[in-house]
């Protein structure tokens, strides 16, 4: 199995007429993922290479029974194109977009809970999420990705999830499936959320999480892993060595209490029982050894 | 987009918040006749993106002509946490009957707007957030409610701000939180919010961060623009738009993802190194855009190797090695480059790579092994 996509998810492109929806939603086609949509307001009735375009998100669920949505819609537009999704009923919604403004973010973030309570949003400024195998929202390399599983993996970084899969992947590892949740102020989905679906995955037998310096997410991930997962995880943090961040006023420095950093991270993920590695490259050797492969 | 208090001020002023009268100055003259256009006392103050400007020496009271000369003429040219003051803000002397914090910011773990407000404010809020966290009183906004004047009061209230000020502070902050939504701000923060003796509520500082994916919608804000503060090495990866923060080692860094080239600084540490720098290609990174990158890290004179490191995801591993062979031919490389390429294209990379290479340009298979080649050739 795998959590959140699958070969039988119909999945929609806002933005599919764009440079950026276009490269990435024909890629993500290639793949095997059932696209079977698209939406650009204004050009409904053309269509990209086959995929038939509508102009509003609620238009194409009508036609194609549409259940997730992948965004490539510029960042002036992207929250705004968010929120169509969930008003129209789509379960996953993924954003791809970067530079969204963070007062557009949050209120989408907030729309979406307050008014679209069926709808999961992953992202904005992600890579997407993978299923080997069976379907690719986003803009991860499929060719990097091993099909068949154990291992499930969950990350904070574009490129560092690239990685974890190629390391995996050449060790002969594969993966039920890979969520990159994005490193934005307001990620709709958390590392906790796939957390949980990885432990009740019946495939998935152990997961890879790589965190970042700032805020208190893997903290709060680790208490999560030491409460509810039997599940060997395998962690990296990036940025043991980093600058201190852009100083956020006094107000920073009240919020944050000096923790945010990469230590006091790796520390509460070893003491909820996670193997943190300290290099990238040996996130797939490490889990051969969890696995006991 | 960090404003300098000048800015900040002004943003405020325009919201309806009260701040004193002001003037910027670049020079010694213009200070003098800022001071004689208020009438003394005044305070002359560092304009430098930091805090702490009080207790490095950035801010003089002066109480006639001369003393704003000479306030001025220490305080301008004058260095702070390596910021180089340009300018100053001349500005009537008030005296704070009590002196309050306020700020809006936003609430990552919480995913709502933070307000937080304390009737001990001034110079040592932090050390109070520490020893007295009570003090401080904290309230979340959700971001599609306003902040009411009911809210407002209750909050006050809470902070025990009491008798004749807490209806105009209140006031204010709904004003605040107003500005801080209406500016696309991730940080308004005003420390002190000075209740002056005639019962005005004035902002006499003003640390504004404006979020800079917004800036479309905001033209004006490229007058606040201070990039002459900025590091050069800084300003010179900006106007080729690459991602720069100087660091002060000698292996300079290029990588493509904030999260990657994090890792790599971890791993030159780990194999006893110092970076001098991190620089993010970003995604999709052609030749050109190495070959920029290059140009920047170049520059840097306390570069001694250069460690490329690129997973390809987007990014082909052939365009960086056209881009890295490009600058080789074109720029006059300082210090050696060591590779470590992978994902997408590798193969192809490493081809190209491989027949360039010499002493100036090595190749390494993994990130640790390059790590430590890159230190060696630093310290050679």
């Amino acid at each position: 199995m795998s959590i959140l996509v699958d070969g039988s998810t119909r999945v929609l492109v806002q933005g599919l007429t764009g440079s950026q929806g276009r490269f990435h939603g024909l890629r993500n086609r290639a793949y095997g993922t059932s696209v079977v949509a698209g939406v650009t307001p204004g050009k409904g009735g053309t269509d990209v290479e086959g995929i038939p375009v509508f102009d509003t998100v609620a238009e194409a669920v009508a036609a194609t029974g549409a259940e997730a949505s992948l965004v490539f819609v510029p960042a002036r537009g992207a929250a705004a194109a968010v929120i169509e999704a969930g008003e129209a009923g789509i379960a996953l919604v993924v954003c791809i977009t970067e530079g969204i403004p963070l007062h557009d973010e949050a209120r989408a973030f907030h729309h979406l809970a307050r008014n679209c309570g069926g709808t999961r949003l992953l992202g904005p400024n992600c890579p997407g999420v993978i299923s080997p195998g069976k379907a690719n929202l986003g803009i991860t390399p499929g060719e990097i990705a091993l099909p068949g599983g154990p291992v499930g993996v969950v990350s904070r970084s574009g490129t560092l999830t690239y990685q974890a899969l190629h390391e995996l992947t050449r060790n002969g590892i594969g993966q039920t499936t890979c969520v990159g949740i994005g490193g934005d102020p307001v990620p709709g989905t958390g590392f906790i959320d796939c957390l949980r679906l990885f432990q009740a995955d019946p495939e998935t037998r152990a997961v890879i999480m790589i965190g970042e310096i700032g805020g208190a997410d893997e903290e709060a991930a680790a208490a999560f892993i030491a409460a509810e997962m039997d599940k060997p995880v395998v962690a990296y943090v990036a940025g043991v060595t980093a600058p201190p961040g852009r100083r956020m006023g006094h107000a920073g420095a009240i919020v944050s209490g000096g923790k945010g950093g990469a230590a006091a991270k790796i520390e509460a993920l070893e003491a909820a029982g996670a193997t943190v590695v300290l290099d990238p490259t040996e996130l797939g050797s490490r889990m051969a050894a969890v696995l006991k492969l | 987009m960090d404003l300098l208090e000048h800015a900040g001020k002004r943003v405020l002023a325009s919201h309806g918040v009260l701040v004193p009268i002001g003037h910027l100055a670049v020079d010694v003259d213009q200070a003098v006749a800022a001071g004689d256009a208020i009438g003394y006392p005044v305070v002359v103050k560092a304009q430098v993106p930091v805090g702490g400007r009080g207790k490095a020496g950035g801010i003089k009271v002066a109480n006639d002509a001369e003393e704003v000369a000479a306030g001025a003429g220490a305080v301008l040219g004058m260095s702070i946490k390596g910021h180089l003051v340009r300018s100053v803000w001349v500005e009537e002397a008030l005296t704070a009957a009590r002196e309050i914090y306020f700020s809006f910011t936003f609430d990552r773990a919480a995913k709502l707007h933070l307000g937080m407000l304390s009737a001990r404010g001034g110079i040592d809020i932090e050390q109070v957030a520490v020893e007295f966290p009570e003090a401080i009183h904290r309230f979340h906004v959700n971001p599609l409610e306003r902040f009411s004047e009911e809210a407002a009061i209750a909050a006050v209230a809470a902070a025990g701000i009491t008798g004749d000020a807490a209806e105009p502070v209140a006031g204010l902050l709904v004003k605040l939180y107003d500005a801080y939504v209406a500016e696309d701000a991730e940080l308004m923060e005003v420390n002190p919010l000075a209740v002056v003796a005639d019962g005005r509520v004035v902002a006499m500082d003003a640390k504004v961060i404006l979020d800079d994916n917004a800036a479309w919608r905001h033209p004006g804000w490229e007058e606040w623009r201070d990039i002459e503060g900025l590091d050069p090495r800084e300003r010179s990866a900006r106007e080729k738009g690459l991602t720069y923060v100087g660091l002060d080692g000698s292996v300079g860094i290029i990588g493509n993802g904030a999260g990657l080239v994090m890792s790599t600084l971890d791993v030159v540490a780990q194999a006893g190194g110092r970076a001098a720098n991190f620089l993010d290609v970003g995604g999709g990174a052609a030749a050109d855009v190495i070959t920029a990158a290059l140009d920047v890290v170049n520059a840097d004179p306390a570069v001694r190797a250069i460690f490329v490191n690129i997973f390809g995801g987007i990014t082909r591993g052939e365009e960086v090695a056209k881009g890295i062979v490009e600058a080789l031919g074109r720029v006059d490389l300082r210090s050696p480059i060591v590779v470590r390429l992978d994902g997408t294209n590798a193969e192809e990379g490493r081809a190209i790579l491989a027949s360039h290479e010499s002493d100036r340009l090595i190749s390494r298979p993994t990130m640790l092994e390059a790590a430590r080649t890159a230190v060696e050739m630093a310290r050679a």
